[in-house]
Formats: structure tokens, sequence, C-alpha cells
């Protein structure tokens, strides 16, 4: 019977390797930046062509960034969330609308007039919103998905929680989640807000 | 060897977006930094389908890192300047190679102590069951047999020659 119990042991080992491995979104990949300074970038304004925002003008302020596009299937799915969200207030959100038109898969940008991309990107854009309900502050448009590429993006929805400070303090990937924003988004924020 | 790969698999690159497109890309302009960029990317993750390098993805973001890639190698960035740049951004996990550290000790000296851990077992269990196995003593027939065997005279019963 004695002889059992080391295979046995070493056994019941793998198994629980196997399965937390198993239980492991490989998706997920978690990301450097949370803890770091929120890359800078000054981008269009989605409603006000000619007007920027860069994450500097948020100071003071704990605020979310959430990637999205109107072609992001999964952000259709997080968004009536993000709307009823906006609607309690409290922390602020800020669009970073990601390739609007590189990403959709079918446009192609190099067959498009100089000027043509940003008036197709704000047209898309607007649309979706009008559509499914706005609940940004602001939306800024990423269209050669630069910006991302300094957060870290790799697949939107993305969202990032923000502190006063401007540094990067949770990264959401993926679609926010019902208890992803009651049990770690929400009480987070709660506390950077008390910071000073 | 290694060399006319990387040349090959660029060329192979170079000619994809031209099949698609049916016009010149600036990328063909400069083979050099092409090559440079194939090679650093190799050794790089795609982060939206893990299993294929940075190099060999079609994902779009794959594509957009390529072009980044590209510019930094124009701007005269070493290898290790555009690594880092990428993990800064997306973490180790773009790294084929990850990079020796406390978190990765046990990834990269896990399997050599469980070898260790192995060989160090298996040489106590042969020591103890040296102490417990005697060598069987053979009979005149048993011998016999044997002999019959090794020189290859079969003995009359033997399976072959009932087939």
């Amino acid at each position: 019977m004695k002889r059992f119990l080391i295979p046995l042991g070493l056994f019941l080992v793998l198994v629980v390797f196997l399965a937390v491995g198993l239980n492991r979104d490989p998706h997920e990949v978690p990301s450097p930046l949370v803890g770091k300074p929120a890359p800078e970038f000054k981008l269009e304004k989605l409603g006000e062509p000619g007007k920027t925002f860069s994450p500097a003008d948020m100071r003071g302020q704990v605020w979310l960034l959430n990637v999205w596009a109107s072609w992001c299937v999964s952000c259709r799915a997080e968004h009536p969330l993000l709307v009823a969200f906006a609607k309690q207030g409290g922390v602020p959100i800020v669009g970073l609308n990601y390739k609007e038109v590189r990403g959709d898969g079918e446009t192609d940008v190099k067959k498009l007039a100089a000027d043509q991309e940003i008036v197709l990107t704000r047209q898309r854009a607007a649309g979706w919103l009008s559509r499914h309900g706005n609940p940004y502050t602001l939306s800024v448009l990423d269209m050669d998905g630069r910006v991302g590429i300094d957060y870290g993006v790799y697949g939107v929805p993305e969202t990032y929680l923000i502190d006063k400070k401007g540094v990067i303090r949770f990264k959401q990937i993926g679609p926010i989640t019902p208890e992803a924003l009651q049990q770690k988004i929400l009480p987070l924020a709660k506390k950077l807000a008390e910071e000073s | 060897m290694k060399q006319r790969l990387i040349t090959a698999a660029a060329a192979l690159l170079l000619a994809l977006p031209l099949a698609h497109a049916g016009e010149a890309t600036p990328m063909a302009e400069d083979p050099v930094v092409e090559a440079r960029m194939v090679a650093i990317s190799e050794e790089l993750r795609c982060l939206v389908c893990q299993n294929e390098s940075l190099a060999a993805s079609h994902a779009e973001l794959a594509e957009d890192l390529r072009r980044e890639v590209r510019t930094l190698v124009r701007e005269g960035k070493t290898d290790p300047e555009i690594k880092e740049y990428l993990v800064s951004r997306y973490g180790d996990f773009v790294l084929y190679r990850p990079p020796v550290k406390p978190t990765t000790w046990f990834l990269w000296f896990g399997p050599f102590v469980i070898l260790g851990g192995a060989v160090i077992g298996l040489i106590a269990y042969l020591r103890r069951r040296a102490g417990k196995v005697v060598a069987p003593a053979l009979s005149a027939t048993d011998k016999a047999a044997a002999k019959a065997l090794l020189t290859g005279q079969d003995s009359p019963n033997s399976p072959k020659d009932q087939a």
C-alpha cells in the first residue's frame, strides 16, 4: 500500500498543476504597464474635429480608458454595461477608438484618399455610438493603432484604470464583466479616489 | 544555412504583400532592413495567434508590430533595444526566449531539478534492489539450450520450424 503513496502524490501534484493551467486564459497576458505611468499621446477627439485630448488632461481624476471599435463584437457585448455604469457617474470613461477603419478587415486604407480615412472613422464611430448609446465623456481616434501599441493593446476591448497621478493601476483584457466591475474596478476606483 | 533560411523567409515575406496588392510596397526597398526585421520578429511571439512568431503571423497586430520594428531598425536601434521596446509594452510574454530572473527560475531550472531528483531516486532504487536480487543458477540443460541458441543451431521444437 505504502509504495503507491509516492506515485499517487506525484499524480495529484500533476493534476493540480493541470487543473490550474486549464482554468487560466492564455489570452490574458499580464500587462507590464500596470503600476507605470499611462503613456502620453495626443489624439483628435471624435466629436470635435481639430481638438485633441491627451491623458494629462485627466490629471487629478481617477478615470477609465476603454479601447473600442465599431467592428469589435466583444465591445458590443460589453457596451450596455458601460452605458449603465456611465449613468451612475463617478468614474469618467474616455474611449480610445482603435483602428476604426483599418481594423475592420475589409477596407483597404491604401485605396482611400488621404482625408477619407478620418471621415469614415468619424462616420462609423459616431454612428455606432448613436445606435448603442454613448458612455464616454469623450472618445479619441487612434486610426493607425500606434497609441494602441504604446498601451500594449492586442485585443479589443481593453480597459485601463488610471489614477489621479496618471498611473495605470489595473488593466481589464477583454470585455468588462459585471463581476470584474463590482469586485475589482469599482472598489479600486473608490480607493484611488481617496488617495491624494 | 541559417542565413539562407532567413533570406528565404525574407524573400517569401516580401513576396506576400506583392501577391496580394499587385503593387510595390515601400518595404521592398531595403532588403537589409527587411532581413533584420524578420530576424528580430522570429524571436518574438505574436500576441493574437500565440503559437506563431511575429514574423510568420498574418494577424493585423503582427503587421502593425512588424511595421514598428521596421521603423526602429531604420532609426538605427539595436536588437536588444527593439526587444525592450516590445517587452515594455507587452511583457516578457512576447519573447520566445524568456529572460532568466526569479519569476522564471522554475521555468528555466525546474526541469533540471526534476531530472536530478529522478536520477537520485533511480540510483537509490537500483542500489536497494542490487542487494536483493540473486543471480539465478542455471542448470546444465539451460546452459546447453542457451549455447544452442547463441550458435544458431535451432532445437527441433523451435517455433521457426513449425511455421
